[in-house]
């Protein structure tokens, strides 16, 4: 029923959504893999990106794209040394408390930034073009999403080969899964978890790019609402394994994907809630992931 | 008699850092008086927040949707019959029709809020970790949705007014003060025992016959009781409200309070519900200019926030366990 009023252009928004989402999981689970911190942080690292890429439009699109990618990966390299590293092996609650107010400061920051105009938002416009439709195979799909899915496909295809064919990618899913053992056999804590943190930082000015060809006006608040409903993805497809996590993003960008295509009406003001219902059930029946087949429910450290 | 003298202590403290605020706030001019109200407030939710989240040690962001519940619930019995009907014409005749004064309304948000808390705590509190916080995340996105969109329980979308604004210093410091004696009992009662016990282990705890799900759904629904009196506190308060006030901005800060105070102890979610808010109601008086200590104090407008959130996001670095170190108060020369 809700399928009939859906149309092609809305399907394939939805997919991209999901791209970005699962690129953004990525970025995310990568931290969480080495630290066990949950980085609420890390839209702030995209809005960051995205004010470089709308303060820099008027410099050649390359170079505005080199900025964007340097100043998140600085950002997100200075959180790891100021903030991840002296909270190393705090309680999770201690650890996702300071990135929520690592997250306001850096929103607050963005806000004074922002006004000094005298209005709120700035609009970052270089890439818009790509908003356009173009004709595939006899159906109208916007570039961007084209874009988004080859950068997706490409990011993970990339991640996967570092992870599985590099010594620091072994070193990293070592880590990720015992890290006093890996210590113990040699892994340096410091470089894995630098890496992780540059390799998120670098997601995170990807997803930066290809979110301001859709939402081009830049606001303090920008990916704020994105990465709350990432982290839920994260949770749900389970986020003790990075292709869960990433699966988990992949799947509620889909579905926000698909709600935001519709239009409100009296029968779909609920559908958040249903989404939610959904989301607590599936935790309920699956707490370590919808994704996580196979493998027995976490069993705490026992010394 | 020195165990007697400690409990006294650790009520004693925190009750008096209420009754003290309570007291300022009578010598404050009506402008300034908001501030000691809110940090009255905030004392009542971080501490409804605690009850659950401290003894236990499972992180939850759904007990603002209690808040929320009983905010709207004692907002919405109290409007004046006369103006309800202008006001709130798709209300159910059951709430259209019937008005309830002020105590009342209290107590109702209390009980609503407990009972949502405990249909909502029978499933999730077999969650842990991660997902007990994903799982509570998405009660608080339904209940904002569900408030926001269903006309015939409230005011929808649309701000909630003409509430009696009956908490003054009297009402927010004796509502504080009941939370935290609440709080008290729970924590040294043989429930409260066996859920701290789980906190610190909860294989250990069950190994000697603590039924973890049940003290949790306990301490749940306790939260969810208090978090509703503290909304009913909150909207009175007000006078008015939408649903925007109690959602996710006032999740996190809450939050940030009870970690910043000190998660494991009613001390410190009383400090840090005070400090934090004390806090931000001086820098919000600095941007528009303060005299302290004789240095004129001149904050550029915008900076209140960027202060708030890097000095709380310091203190949780260079004093992760919080400002009292998750201790109860006790007196100076019985440290151990």
């Amino acid at each position: 029923m809700i399928l009939g009023v859906l149309d092609f252009q809305t399907l394939t928004d939805a997919v991209g959504l999901g791209a970005i989402y699962a690129l953004m999981a990525v970025g995310i689970g990568l931290v969480f893999g080495v630290l066990r911190l949950v980085n609420f942080a890390y839209g702030q690292l995209v809005m960051a990106g995205a004010y470089t890429l709308a303060y820099t439009s008027g410099w050649p699109l390359a170079a505005s794209i080199v900025a964007c990618f340097a100043v998140v990966v600085a950002l997100s390299l200075a959180m790891e040394i100021s903030v991840f590293r002296p909270l190393r092996g705090q309680s999770p609650a201690v650890m996702l408390v300071t990135t929520f107010a690592i997250s306001f400061l850096l929103q607050s920051i963005a806000l004074i930034f922002d006004l000094r105009n005298g209005q709120l938002g700035e609009v970052a416009a270089s890439l818009t073009t790509l908003a356009q439709p173009i004709t595939v195979f006899g159906a109208q799909v916007r570039e961007v999403t084209l874009v988004e899915l080859g950068v997706a496909a490409g990011v993970l295809l990339l991640l996967a080969l570092l992870m599985l064919k590099t010594t620091i990618g072994l070193h990293t899913r070592a880590a990720a899964s015992d890290f006093r053992t890996a210590r113990l056999l040699g892994v340096r804590a410091n470089r894995v978890i630098l890496f992780s943190v540059v390799l998120s930082g670098l997601i995170a000015a990807a997803v930066a790019v290809m979110m301001t060809v859709q939402l081009p006006l830049v606001t303090p608040d920008f990916a704020l609402r994105d990465t709350i409903v990432v982290l839920v993805g994260v949770v749900v497809g389970g986020i003790d394994r990075l292709w869960t996590a990433t699966l988990g993003g992949f799947t509620i960008g889909f579905v926000s994907g698909l709600i935001n295509g519709l239009l409100p009406t009296d029968k779909t003001v609920y559908l958040p809630s249903a989404v939610f219902a959904l989301v607590i059930l599936v935790l309920l029946l699956r707490p370590a992931g919808l994704f996580a087949w196979g493998r027995r429910a976490a069993v705490p450290d026992r010394v | 008699m020195r165990r007697a003298l400690d409990a006294l202590v650790q009520l004693g403290a925190p009750s008096l850092l209420v009754v003290a605020v309570g007291l300022l706030s009578t010598t404050a001019s009506p402008a300034n008086q908001v501030y000691f109200l809110n940090a009255l407030i905030s004392v009542a939710i971080v501490v409804a927040i605690y009850v659950f989240v401290g003894n236990s040690g499972v992180l939850s962001f759904g007990q603002i949707s209690f808040v929320a519940v009983g905010a709207f619930a004692a907002g919405v019995m109290t409007v004046p019959l006369d103006s309800k009907r202008g006001v709130l014409p798709t209300l159910f005749p059951l709430l259209r029709n019937h008005t309830i004064g002020n105590v009342p309304s209290l107590l109702l948000a209390a009980g609503i809020g407990g009972l949502f808390a405990f249909l909502v705590g029978l499933p999730l509190m077999r969650l842990n970790g991660l997902a007990a916080g994903i799982a509570t995340f998405a009660v608080l996105e339904i209940t904002h949705n569900v408030l926001t969109e269903w006309t015939s329980i409230g005011p929808g979308a649309t701000t909630l007014s003409l509430v009696p604004e009956s908490t003054g210093p009297l009402q927010g410091t004796i509502g504080a003060l009941v939370v935290i004696a609440v709080a008290f009992a729970y924590q040294r009662s043989r429930l409260g025992r066996q859920l701290r016990a789980s906190r610190e282990d909860s294989a250990a705890a069950a190994g000697v016959g603590v039924s973890v799900h049940a003290q949790r759904l306990w301490a749940f629904t306790l939260s969810g009781a208090l978090a509703g009196f503290a909304g009913a506190l909150l909207v009175h308060q007000l006078g008015s409200i939408t649903t925007n006030e109690v959602y996710l901005e006032l999740t996190f800060l809450t939050l940030a309070m009870l970690v910043v105070g000190g998660l494991t102890s009613l001390w410190g979610a009383v400090v840090g519900a005070l400090a934090i808010s004390g806090l931000d109601s001086f820098l919000s008086q600095a941007e528009q200019g303060v005299h302290v200590l004789g240095l004129k104090l001149d904050l550029p407008s915008g900076t209140r926030l960027v202060f708030l959130s890097a000095i709380m996001a310091l203190v949780l670095i260079l004093r992760p366990s919080g400002l009292t170190g998750g201790r109860e108060a006790r007196l100076p020369w019985r440290r151990r």
